[in-house]
């Protein structure tokens, strides 16, 4: 971003980097506005935090209730600690199939992420290393893939199903997954900013193919891009929910939060429900929290590179 | 961008130019078939589907054939009242949520961005990670907190004297709002945040040393410098409150609630296509949420060029 005021480089720096929030040097009254407003702008951030964090919390708590406690008691004590009832209730309910869900969610995010990243980063490499006619054409292709609505795909998808038969297989969800433009276009920025050319040049230079220039010098250097298109598709397939109701019937095919879905259903009628749909959903949203917290680089890197030019 | 390498012909006899375009290709290709099989065939056998329709033969013993039906199920889906209703809830639901949600985002970005926040990568992540729970679980867990009998927030507005049903038809909107609200939030307050720690500090130093005060910079330089930013989150939003379902899907609960299964035109869609089973219509009905989605993201970009075009 070009900045339209010019300043003189050679100016001396009056003031700190970031100054944007001190008070005036000097006046008395200036020290406790400034602490005035401190505690206002923390304020404001903790209220929002609470408000995020809040909904997280009480998951946490009513996960330990049995379905007394849970709809009558107080969720924030322990009265009616039940977490070890509840989960033993969430693993021999219908032989466990809370747990066959759990590794059909692993199996549609952990592969089709797998696979979108390889090929949204190949897709991304080719579009910012190579030459080749059509290439804005193309690219401007995927990026009205971004902008089409997937729920107003998803139907069209289920007919295309049926009509090849592959509705209510692994294949309905699994191949879907495997496509997201978003993906490409944030590969394409990543392999500029991680790639220099000269590197590449140097592969060449010392007889490697295209493929092996690719393979083991392009793609390890942009692996924080991988991990950044991996990460944001694993998220996307887990919490994709659409796909799922439309294309699965049979419930051995369902991941967690089409099985989720269809306790919660049943809670209203069976209020023994209750406690697995809520404990069933703690350990479904785990894997997610941990990885956004382990993977904080990533995440913030991949917002960035999708909004900032 | 880059250079195709220049060196001449290889041994193995291909030139440089062909080899560049058959990696380009071995790159390229994964992508564009799973891109036409997952993408462009279902669009074109949408299109395709929805110009026919089934009619009961003559006198009814051959059962259903597909006929040929023009623009007829696009003029049934516009035609029917409650699929239009979809549109309007949809606008009601913008009215509220998009300036709560751009307006709250920025506020929050801005506030972080000062010098006077602390522990800014703490409010980041406690931000965000609503942004890493699946809908439909974000939704059953904000459901489980409007229920009276579950519910610590509502035990709490009652014992406050605030009696407010989140169930009812008034509450409905305000219902999915929040959820919808507590979901992308901290997502979008990430995105802002990182464009205005992109914003050259050079430039706010110019500013106090003019004697610009704090709400002076933040309104006339950074916010028309995270101006890209503010786009994308705005495309980005509107496309995702076109596709609303999964939070109306749940507060949906049974005949007599306030969500209909026609709600949204989503809901309307799944409804034609799994409750009445006329595919015909659900993929006219498809093909008109894409195309006012293809409409509004137009109208957005455009918009917003048009005004980098009269600044510059």
């Amino acid at each position: 971003m070009t900045s339209p005021v010019m300043i003189d480089p050679a100016a001396p720096a009056r003031t700190p980097a970031r100054t944007e929030g001190r008070a005036p040097v000097g006046a008395g009254g200036a020290r406790s506005s400034r602490w005035l407003s401190k505690t206002a702008v923390n304020g404001v951030l903790v209220i929002a935090a609470l408000y995020t964090l809040f909904p997280l919390i009480w998951l946490v708590t009513a996960a330990t209730k049995d379905a007394g406690n849970l709809l009558g008691g107080d969720v924030f004590s322990f009265e009616g600690f039940n977490l070890g009832g509840n989960l033993s209730a969430l693993s021999t309910y219908q032989d466990g199939v809370y747990f066959r869900w759990y590794g059909n969610s692993l199996l549609y995010a952990g592969i089709g992420a797998l696979g979108c990243s390889l090929v949204s980063v190949a897709a991304g490499y080719a579009f910012d290393k190579y030459r080749f006619r059509g290439k804005e054409k193309l690219f401007a292709l995927v990026l009205l893939g971004v902008l089409l609505p997937s729920t107003a795909l998803s139907l069209p998808l289920y007919l295309l199903a049926v009509k090849t038969g592959t509705v209510n297989t692994y294949w309905a969800v699994l191949i879907p997954s495997l496509v997201n433009p978003f993906g490409v276009y944030l590969s394409r920025i990543f392999s500029a900013g991680y790639i220099p050319d000269e590197v590449l040049e140097a592969a060449r230079i010392d007889g490697a193919g295209e493929m092996r220039t690719f393979w083991s010098v392009g793609l390890r250097m942009v692996m924080p891009g991988f991990v950044t298109v991996f990460l944001f598709q694993f998220t996307a397939i887990w919490n994709n929910f659409f796909l799922p109701l439309v294309m699965l019937s049979d419930k051995k095919l369902y991941p967690l939060s089409l099985g989720l879905y269809n306790w919660h259903s049943t809670a209203n009628a069976d209020p023994s429900f209750y406690p697995m749909v809520v404990t069933g959903s703690l350990l479904a949203v785990a894997p997610l929290i941990i990885a956004f917290i382990t993977l904080q680089r990533h995440w913030k890197a991949g917002l960035t590179a999708g909004s900032v030019k | 961008m880059s250079t195709p390498p220049t060196s001449g012909t290889r041994p193995g006899g291909l030139s440089a130019k062909a080899r560049t375009r058959i990696a380009a290709g071995t790159f390229l290709t994964p992508f564009f078939v799973l891109f036409t099989v997952a993408m462009i065939i279902p669009v074109c056998y949408a299109l395709w589907l929805s110009l026919f329709t089934e009619k009961q033969s003559g006198l009814g013993f051959d059962g259903p054939r597909t006929v040929f039906d023009g623009l007829g199920n696009y003029a049934s889906a516009l035609g029917d009242q409650a699929f239009r209703d979809g549109f309007w809830v949809l606008l009601g639901y913008c009215a509220f949520y998009i300036p709560l949600m751009a307006g709250g985002a920025i506020v929050l970005a801005l506030l972080l961005d000062t010098a006077l926040a602390r522990a800014r990568r703490f409010f980041q992540l406690a931000l965000f990670l609503p942004h890493a729970i699946p809908g439909l679980i974000a939704a059953l867990i904000w459901i489980y907190l409007y229920t009276p009998q579950l519910s610590p927030v509502v035990k709490a507005m009652e014992s406050g004297g605030i009696g407010f049903d989140f169930f009812s038809s008034q509450g409905t909107l305000p219902s999915i709002v929040n959820i919808a609200l507590w979901e992308w939030l901290g997502y979008n307050v990430v995105i802002f945040y990182a464009a205005l720690q992109a914003v050259d500090r050079s430039l706010l130093e110019a500013a106090t040393v003019d004697g610009a005060g704090n709400w002076r910079i933040a309104f006339s330089i950074k916010l028309p410098l995270i101006r890209s930013s503010l786009v994308m989150v705005l495309l980005f939003t509107i496309i995702g409150s076109l596709q609303l379902f999964t939070e109306p899907l749940i507060l949906n609960r049974g005949s007599g609630s306030a969500v209909t299964s026609t709600w949204t035109p989503n809901m309307y869609a799944y409804s034609a296509a799994f409750e009445r089973n006329d595919y015909g219509l659900a993929a006219a009905a498809s093909v008109l949420i894409a195309l006012v989605a293809a409409a509004l993201s137009f109208v957005v970009t455009r918009f917003t060029n048009n005004r980098k075009e009269a600044r510059a």
